[in-house]
């Protein structure tokens, strides 16, 4: 049995970074790209808390709680955004947001 | 009193008056944002006279009020009371005048002085949040316009997901150093070596957030679509205090806390800067949207500054280099807060009843509208330009003398090259607002409040391009640099 050291965890939040950039870069529904976007704060959350635990302090734990609470904040500024777009333009679609370009 | 407290009081004030007035009397909320910066300044002004000459730290060790700080502050606010001296009659027009959008504003320039002062990067992430969240919203703050709601999401999709790239960087260096305080992470990072591949992706994920931030090319696009959908007062107040509290926030990050990593970074800036001047340049050469070819080439001058950070890069610490380039990013703040305020408040002002007003063709004839608009007009797309007498010449100026003092011949002769480039774009403008005949004939009614912030930030572009000395010695301070004497010496 091999003792999960914080190496683990890093490994674990970045696997979890790459799908959430990866996820951002290709998918095409809004609500998913937004829990992409999730994915990628949490992989930072557990970045944190490892490394906290592995200097034995604190600052770490608090960073996470405050990422939880903007990622909190932003979730619900994007979905409010999000339904004010759909109310004018029935789609969550990103390839459908072309009025601006270039 | 921290102006941070001093304004979120009065941001949460604003929104319970909001519920009392009437829909006819919203300027109220104006007047009250407008004392509440004003009260901030005073605050401002009453720690900068008390403060010793190191700065004074808070907060467990997480904000640094020093001098830079200082500076940024009245920056911020400057650009604060600007744009909402232009959004007053702009959201009456739209029909969108709420409490909430000036306690928004308010409340992110809480998170930019955050920004600016913070040492810890839980203090500048959560300030960073703050300013970006509040921004996200007052972009798609016309909730019936389709561009506005675009602009809001596209400027929300890419802004989240840059900080939360950002966040992963700062986790990293949380890792490496074992603290959150800049200066500690600072000193574990100049102990590691630099080819330790956590120190470079830490290094590389922070920057592409601090880029992303200041709209450098390949991180851009969202900049041009969210400045054209946004509220045009709000474009005006993103491009310049927004984007001065993204350069504080990357000063802050670069040179107080990762300095010991720079020979890693700046080969990195150069590309960038390059690329952003490139990129910029050439994109803003064809548009059609004035809101638009201002927002591409507030992206060039991010290549500019960028330009003098190279400078600081690659200079030893307290050379001529390295603290012109330092003087020339903040003189060029100071500048360009002013002339693209005002630049962006005559647009504002061709917003009328049945008129978006934010194509080149809006423009046409301005002359024969609004002869004092259109003059000064010309004087921001001028400065822009980096012609003197106007203001942006001296921007321009320290940012080629510190590359020419770094001896960066060739990115100073580009750096030129690329201004001229520049004059073209602004220039269409003002042909467009000069030598076309107009397609109304009636004058354009502007309101006082226009009237006011176009006056100001015309003064101010003037004023300083003529006698910039009080901005040259305003900047020495905030930097700590001895005041050079008042009587130039000339040398046979």
């Amino acid at each position: 049995m091999v003792p999960i050291t914080t190496f683990h965890y890093l490994v674990v939040a970045a696997a979890l970074f790459v799908l959430g950039v990866i996820g951002v870069l290709t998918r095409r529904n809004v609500v998913i790209m937004l829990m992409s976007i999730e994915l990628i704060l949490n992989a930072v959350n557990l970045n944190l808390v490892a490394f906290s635990r592995m200097w034995g302090r604190l600052e770490g734990q608090v960073f996470a709680i405050f990422i939880v609470v903007d990622a909190a904040a932003e979730a619900a500024v994007g979905l409010g955004i999000l339904i004010a777009f759909f109310r004018n333009k029935e789609t969550i679609n990103v390839d459908e947001i072309d009025l601006l370009k270039w | 009193m921290l102006p941070m407290v001093e304004l979120t009081i009065f941001a949460l004030g604003i929104l319970l008056i909001d519920l009392m007035v009437p829909r006819s009397w919203k300027w109220i909320n104006a007047a009250g944002a407008l004392v509440g910066v004003l009260f901030a300044g005073l605050c401002v002004w009453q720690i900068q006279a008390m403060l010793p000459p190191r700065g004074l730290v808070g907060f467990y060790n997480s904000l640094l009020v020093d001098r830079f700080a200082i500076y940024f502050w009245y920056l911020f606010l400057a650009g604060t009371a600007i744009s909402i001296l232009t959004s007053v009659h702009y959201l009456e027009i739209e029909d969108e005048h709420h409490g909430e959008y000036y306690a928004l504003l308010l409340l992110s320039v809480v998170g930019m002085m955050c920004m600016a002062a913070g040492i810890d990067v839980v203090l500048i992430f959560i300030g960073l949040e703050l300013m970006a969240i509040s921004s996200y919203v007052l972009v798609g703050f016309l909730r019936r316009d389709r561009r506005s709601n675009e602009a809001a999401l596209k400027y929300l999709l890419l802004g989240a997901f840059s900080s939360g790239i950002f966040a992963y960087g700062l986790s990293l260096f949380y890792g490496i150093s074992g603290s959150t305080n800049l200066g500690v992470i600072g000193r574990a990072v100049s102990g590691q070596n630099t080819h330790n591949p956590v120190v470079i992706i830490a290094l590389l994920t922070t920057m592409v957030g601090l880029l992303f931030k200041i709209a450098a090319i390949p991180f851009h696009q969202w900049a041009p679509d969210a400045y054209e959908g946004a509220p045009t007062s709000i474009t005006g107040f993103m491009s310049v205090a927004v984007k001065a509290a993204a350069w504080a926030m990357l000063l802050r990050i670069l040179l107080f806390g990762l300095f010991p990593l720079r020979s890693v970074y700046t080969p990195v800036i150069v590309f960038v800067s390059i690329a952003t001047m490139t990129g910029a340049n050439f994109a803003a050469l064809t548009q059609s949207n004035t809101k638009r070819l201002l927002a591409y080439s507030s992206i060039a001058h991010v290549g500019y500054m960028l330009l003098a950070f190279v400078a600081m890069g690659t200079s030893p610490l307290g050379t001529p280099g390295f603290l012109d380039g330092f003087k020339g990013i903040l003189i060029y703040l100071m500048v360009y807060t002013f002339m693209n305020l005002g630049a962006f408040a005559v647009i504002t002002s061709l917003r009328q009843r049945n008129v978006i007003g934010d194509e080149l063709d809006d423009m046409a004839g301005l002359y024969q509208r609004a002869p004092v608009e259109a003059v000064l007009m010309l004087l921001f797309l001028l400065s822009l330009a980096g012609i003197p007498p106007a203001a942006g010449f001296l921007g321009k100026y320290y940012i080629f003398l510190s590359l020419i003092e770094s001896q960066h011949y060739v990115l100073a002769a580009l750096g030129v090259v690329y201004s001229l480039f520049g004059l073209y774009y602004y220039l269409k403008i003002a042909n467009s607002m000069l030598m076309r005949a107009p397609m109304e004939r009636e004058r354009l009614p502007v309101s006082f409040g226009m009237r006011c912030a176009v006056g100001i930030t015309a003064l101010a572009t003037l004023f300083i391009g003529i006698y910039p000395e009080p901005a040259i010695r305003s900047v020495n301070w905030s930097l700590g640099i001895r005041q050079p004497a008042p009587v130039a010496v000339i040398r046979k």
